[in-house]
């Protein structure tokens, strides 16, 4: 009977959590609704022009040509729709959805009021945001191999750097290669640091990440100018060509956003994935992730907590590292003064948003990206409102998204503490 | 565990001469342990500064140079004072939300907007008196601080968004804010294109203590609001009831919640505090050394101030002695570059390592296992 009690009570908690979430949405709904209606379909005629491939492509798709008005008051009205459906729901269930919905609509909008009258390449954009996406994702799938042990990691912007500057160095010394192995192992070492520090020394985890962000910063920020300054042939390597792959290249749209790229998109890609099975879908995975949640469980089971957590760290350094060197060797061949510029937090927000999931991960950098790579091309379609707003836009709506939606996400159990071995 | 056993009478003797000196690994802890970590990471700097081709000489040098530059004359030990300031304000505001276990990365947010905040209404407003246009300036730096770091708080308390991503994404909005407002007419200096804004006002601008003995001398009145908010934060956190509450849902929040404490007012509250402390910090550079606000005026002081926090243990003191020490290591650092020709970037490592150093006991201990004989209570912990 009690037991009942309880459980029909907590219940009935989850049930008003969801139901007012469900109403903060359908509120959040019906205003994007009324800014579509007030700024975006007030275009005074005129269609935008989305060119989708370019005329040398080998499938050829037709530019995308959208009436302007007409589809933002269509926008209005799903938004309103759906925003009223969130208020009126006694549910409250299809929250995630309808707002996910809801801001691709506003999105698609924006899109379409910015380009009124005038064209412009979308597929550009998509690649664009890929690219922007990588070092955010590698530093989220950073964050997820070592939390999932629960040793959170705060300095993957500091190895990031390092694989950058590692990446630099090398790759001028030595060719893009050995300068991309040497930036992996960098990284590498540097989780090993933050693993001795934190499982074997017990440092505060949080400390000893901001000391590899210090130290990394404040080393290569000092090479960089004493060094770098003097003899530039050494800040000056190759950079990854990007390689079309057959066939899957040639699509159009998909093609040049996942197939038309350089290694470190098919590398990124494919190491998420390859993190996903191995977390979710083997042994390993499983003895990992039941060290997150309860080690002392995992210890009586004969997982050696320490080794393993040793062996994650290491991991997120490394990708961590391959993530950092797409910054040098994947895109400018020079490293500068702290250049991932809080790349590795926004990983980190990454890995939040995507709830501790390696493919979540990856979606949340995808719209980091997508963001990013929006406010760039925004800039050039010379739009009424400030750059500055549109760059903040993306970080706007992930405190609304993680507010409304995510919420209360759970993070691994044990996560943050140490563990000490009886 | 690989250290022999100990006998039980050896055991008591251990546990009665604990109770008997108890202050001997405080001691250890408190004394021993920093002077070790700032040597060791000195000397490693200087293996740094080796490793890069510089001589000898030269690393003598900017080690005389780093030590003259923070404390060898009257007008080193401003400059020392003038950069700790900031860090020791912003620090307090992190260290708060630690006591309460909330990770709080926006600080250089909360500089900025402070700092953005202070220099409006330090340029507006001509013509009041100093005693009250100076503490109007402060006083907006504070508010909107704190209302800037509510802000989050209040997200934790309503929705339970995680505290750190809405406090990194509020740095990042804060950014891009400040690039703008730096370019809105009524704040930008007149007749310049490039993001700067209108000066403060001489009626708003923290007095500076030691220019009668030489002008160039910039330590300022902001040096008296540190020190009160050190005793501020002590006094908060220690004798009154509500500090007790940050401490206890810091240390266990559901025993705090079921002992009748609101966490969520308290998230909120221990945010907006922290807010009012950098973005004091942010007013108190802008009225008390820039002088304006230009792009990136907080220069990494909200990020430091993590690092101040974190050495500083959370405590006030604490705080204040570790900010006073980073802020001699940048006033040094300066005229290390200035006499020896080393970049100022070598400070960021020797600060890293004194923190690795000293949040690490054991370590400390296990690279120098003499001159530590209290053993028993490194053990414990």
């Amino acid at each position: 009977m009690a037991m009942d009690a309880v459980a029909t009570t907590s219940t009935r908690k989850l049930d008003t959590a969801a139901l007012r979430q469900s109403k903060i949405a359908g509120v959040i709904l019906i205003l994007l609704a009324l800014v579509t209606a007030l700024v975006f379909a007030q275009v005074d005629g005129g269609d935008a022009v989305f060119r989708l491939s370019r005329p040398t492509d080998p499938w050829v798709l037709p530019d995308l040509v959208v009436p302007a008005g007409p589809f933002n008051w269509i926008a209005v009205a799903i938004l309103t729709f759906l925003g009223v459906r969130q208020w009126l729901s006694k549910t409250g269930k299809g929250t995630s959805l309808a707002l996910g919905i809801g801001f691709a609509v506003l999105i698609a909008a924006f899109l379409v009021w910015a380009t009124a009258g005038k064209a412009f390449s979308l597929t550009g954009m998509l690649q664009a945001t890929v690219v922007r996406a990588v070092p955010i994702a590698m530093g989220g799938l950073a964050g997820v191999l070592s939390e999932r042990v629960a040793v959170v990691n705060i300095g993957i912007e500091g190895i990031l750097l390092s694989g950058a500057f590692t990446g630099a160095l090398i790759g001028s010394l030595l060719g893009n290669w050995v300068g991309l192995i040497a930036a992996i192992l960098v990284g590498g070492m540097f989780g090993f640091i933050l693993a001795a520090l934190v499982v074997t020394y017990r440092v505060d985890q949080i400390i000893a990440g901001v000391v590899i962000n210090l130290f990394v910063l404040g080393l290569t920020s000092y090479v960089s100018s004493q060094v770098f300054s003097e003899y530039r042939f050494l800040n000056n390597a190759p950079v990854f060509r990007a390689i079309s792959i057959p066939v899957l290249g040639d699509i159009p749209v998909i093609g040049p956003m996942f197939f038309q790229q350089n290694i470190f998109v098919y590398g990124a890609l494919i190491m998420v994935a390859a993190a996903t099975y191995y977390l979710f879908y083997t042994k390993h995975g499983l003895h990992a992730r039941s060290v997150g949640e309860h080690p002392q469980a995992a210890d009586t089971l004969g997982i050696n907590v320490y080794r393993v957590r040793y062996i994650h760290v290491i991991m997120g350094g490394m990708v961590a590292g391959f993530g950092g060197a797409f910054l040098t060797l994947g895109l400018v061949g020079r490293f500068d003064d702290n250049m991932t510029n809080g790349r590795g937090f926004i990983g980190l927000a990454a890995m939040i948003f995507g709830r501790w999931h390696p493919v979540g991960a990856l979606m949340a950098a995808l719209i980091f990206g997508f963001a990013d790579s929006l406010q760039q091309k925004m800039a050039l379609l010379q739009t009424p409102i400030p750059s500055e707003f549109l760059a903040m836009a993306p970080y706007i709506a992930t405190i609304v998204v993680v507010a409304g939606i995510v919420g209360r996400s759970r993070m691994p159990a044990a996560d943050g503490k140490p563990y000490i071995k009886e | 565990m690989s250290e022999p056993a100990e006998t039980p009478t050896e055991k008591l003797a251990h546990q009665l001469l604990q109770k008997a000196a108890p202050s001997r690994t405080v001691y250890e802890d408190l004394i021993i342990v920093p002077v070790f970590a700032i040597f060791v990471a000195l000397v490693l700097g200087g293996l740094v500064m080796l490793a890069t081709n510089v001589s000898i000489d030269t690393i003598g040098r900017s080690y005389i140079a780093l030590l003259t530059g923070s404390v060898g004359s009257l007008g080193a030990i401003s400059e020392t004072l003038t950069a700790a300031t900031p860090l020791v304000l912003a620090g307090l505001g992190v260290a708060m939300g630690f006591r309460a276990g909330f990770f709080n990365i926006g600080a250089e947010g909360q500089v900025l907007m402070g700092g953005m905040a202070a220099v409006i209404v330090g340029f507006s407003f001509g013509g009041l008196p100093i005693y009250i246009h100076l503490p109007m300036a402060l006083l907006a730096g504070v508010l909107v601080g704190g209302l800037y770091a509510g802000i989050a708080g209040w997200l934790r308390a309503a929705t339970g968004a995680h505290e750190v991503i809405s406090t990194i994404m509020l740095n990042l909005i804060s950014f891009r804010l400040v690039d703008y407002l730096l370019k809105v007419p009524f704040i930008q200096k007149a007749g310049r294109s490039d993001p700067i804004s209108n000066a403060v006002l001489d009626s708003a601008t923290l007095p500076r203590l030691l220019d009668w003995v030489d002008p160039n001398m910039r330590v300022h009145a902001g040096v008296f609001l540190m020190l009160f908010m050190v005793w501020f934060c002590y006094w908060l956190l220690f004798k009154t009831t509500i500090g007790f509450e940050f401490r206890a849902s810091g240390e266990n929040p559901d025993a705090a919640r079921f002992a009748g404490m609101r966490s969520g007012l308290i998230v909120v509250l221990v945010m907006a505090l922290a807010g009012a402390l950098a973005g004091l910090a942010g007013a108190n550079q802008v009225l008390g050394v820039l002088g304006r606000a230009s792009p990136g005026f907080s220069a990494g002081i909200g990020f430091n101030a993590i690092s101040v926090a974190l050495l500083g243990r959370s405590h006030p003191v604490g705080v204040l002695i570790a900010g006073l020490l980073f802020g001699a290591l940048e006033a040094g650092g300066r005229q290390m570059q200035v006499d020896a020709g080393v970049s100022l970037d070598l400070i960021g490592i020797v600060q890293s390592l004194i923190i690795a150093f000293i949040a690490a006991p054991l370590l400390v201990r296990a690279v120098f296992p003499w001159g530590f004989r209290g053993k028993a209570a490194s053990r414990k912990e």
